[in-house]
């Protein structure tokens, strides 16, 4: 009986230091992808400010930070797999709905719509997205050294109050700017008569993205005040305590 | 004969909120469900779910209150499960919308697609054969969950019937829109591609019939018994001997035909979700089987013979 006990010990030891192991893989992962990211969105923040200083007009600003910022948005794709796999304790749909609209507006609105990529609106949420990102992403990596200043964490729970909505003006804006354009060149659409006897129109497929801000981005914005009060309210207790 | 008391905790709260006394050992929780009703009227006992333990599964109807580990002062969790409507309300419902909405595109009834083109028919015949057989296909739902389906639950929660209408009718429209469009293509292989399409949407139809008859066949009228499901002297029943659900297995069939029939990329869209939720309640059902019979034949599939 026993060596029964003792073999019991020694396998759970063994899925212990399984799981330890994973764990670090995952943590060490995590945060190089972490500073990675801000890295990135750090790079696209002094490639914007630069250009605007040097050129004194925002005119061909996005051609010249495209491809970094189409890398870059394009790897957070990698948060959804994350998520997947259990490593970040986030809704795999909340993340994924996220990371989508971004992709959508980085691919399939301003890349791919050239007419409008000299629009105050682009820079307007490019800007958001940037400050954004910079906070969101130095927040996770100093979280997972177990360092955070605390402006990085009041930074990462307030600034979207602001940031938030004028991100979406600035999308919804570049949205609508593109619909002429769209309209007259008939892209992404496709008519009938085909023979998969389906019908596609961007024009009003555009429309309906939105419209569909009016349901989600509240749902969304109030997530994160959910998560402010919970984060602030957990500080003023511990506070008292002290 | 000892009298049973049984006292009615909220699971979540733990409040006290009803405490029943001299309760008869063969009472069962169907009836406790009435008399809990009685004094809070607005949880009538189909949205009521009953447990032993706050966390647990909800007791049945038939469950016989000595019969349970409980003492002679029992105590039971309740968990409101919310507004509840019937399964039978339901499927007419969802049902009806895709007969009578098909029908609206096929007649091309006004506002729908260019006007010079209202109450006019379509020169594709297959058109009219993809009605009559989308038709079919839902009037035989609509007449199997009036006469041939015996329901496990009496009820569902309420905001299903949203969620599936919108599903349900809003497919059929899309579908239906472009099959009964002016400018609808038929299919590359004509005659030949519409044919086989017809054989194997009838022979689906006709399976998925004798599997729902079968499946009635087990259970005796007004009963909730469950049995294992075994081949009949009818062949489209021999399915069985390699799937839990063939049901399921038969409707893909159905619907891969009608796409075949349709040559329409909504209506394959559609196969293909019906598909995997259908995959999804076939697992959950044959895992149930496996779970509930010790013999349950081990080279049955949850839908597709030896693959899913």
């Amino acid at each position: 009986m026993a060596s029964g006990e003792e073999d019991g010990t020694v396998e759970e030891k063994e899925t212990n230091n399984k799981k330890r192991t994973k764990g670090t893989i995952a943590t060490a992962w995590l945060t190089f992808y972490n500073i990675a990211m801000t890295a990135g969105w750090l790079v696209l923040a002094v490639a914007m400010v630069r250009y605007y200083l040097q050129k004194g007009t925002h005119k061909g600003l996005y051609r010249n930070i495209a491809k970094t910022l189409k890398f870059f948005q394009t790897f957070a794709l990698l948060e959804v797999g994350h998520c997947a796999i259990g490593i970040v304790r986030t809704s795999v749909i909340v993340t994924g709905v996220q990371v989508c609209s971004r992709i959508f507006m980085v691919w399939f609105v301003t890349n791919s719509i050239r007419q409008i990529q000299n629009e105050e609106s682009v820079i307007l949420f490019v800007v958001v997205w940037t400050i954004t990102e910079i906070t969101r992403y130095s927040f996770y990596t100093f979280n997972l050294l177990n360092h955070l200043p605390y402006f990085i964490k009041w930074a990462r729970y307030n600034m979207f109050i602001v940031m938030y909505p004028l991100g979406v003006i600035g999308e919804l804006l570049t949205i609508h700017a593109s619909l002429p354009y769209v309209r007259r060149s008939g892209m992404y659409s496709l008519r009938l008569p085909n023979k998969y006897n389906v019908s596609f129109d961007y024009y009003y497929f555009l429309i309906i993205v939105m419209l569909s801000y009016i349901p989600l981005f509240p749902q969304l914005y109030f997530h994160m005040l959910r998560q402010r009060r919970r984060v602030l309210h957990g500080e003023i207790v511990v506070e008292k305590d002290e | 004969m000892k009298h049973y008391e049984v006292e009615i905790l909220d699971a979540k709260t733990k409040d006290k909120l009803c405490f029943l006394d001299k309760v008869e050992p063969n009472a069962t929780i169907g009836e406790i469900k009435s008399m809990f009703h009685k004094s809070h009227p607005q949880w009538y006992p189909a949205r009521q779910s009953i447990r032993l333990d706050p966390k647990g599964k909800s007791l049945k109807d038939e469950d016989v209150l000595q019969y349970l580990p409980v003492g002679t002062t029992a105590t039971f969790y309740f968990r409101d499960l919310g507004a509840q409507i019937s399964w039978v309300t339901v499927f007419l419902t969802e049902y009806a919308g895709p007969l009578l909405i098909y029908l609206m595109f096929y007649f091309r009834v006004p506002f729908i697609y260019a006007s010079k083109y209202d109450f006019t028919t379509s020169k594709h015949w297959v058109v009219h054969l993809a009605c009559m057989c989308h038709s079919f296909h839902y009037v035989k739902r609509l007449l199997e969950t009036l006469f041939v389906h015996r329901f496990s639950h009496g009820t569902m929660p309420l905001r299903n019937i949203f969620k599936n209408c919108t599903y349900y009718w809003g497919f059929a429209a899309w579908m239906a829109y472009y099959i009964n469009h002016p400018l609808y293509t038929p299919p590359i292989y004509g005659e030949q591609q519409i044919r086989l399409a017809l054989i194997v949407f009838l022979f689906c139809q006709i399976g998925n019939f004798s599997i729902h008859i079968a499946l009635r066949n087990l259970r005796p009228p007004g009963s909730k018994t469950r049995k294992i499901p075994y081949p009949t002297k009818n062949p489209f029943t021999w399915i069985f001997l390699l799937v839990s659900c063939p049901n399921y297995t038969y409707e893909l069939g159905s619907w891969l035909g009608f796409t075949l029939m349709t040559q329409c990329l909504p209506v394959a869209a559609f196969t293909l979700v019906g598909f995997i939720q259908m995959t999804v309640w076939a697992k959950g059902k044959h895992r149930s089987y496996l779970k509930e019979f010790r013999d349950y034949p081990t080279l049955r599939s949850p839908i597709l013979p030896f693959i899913l």
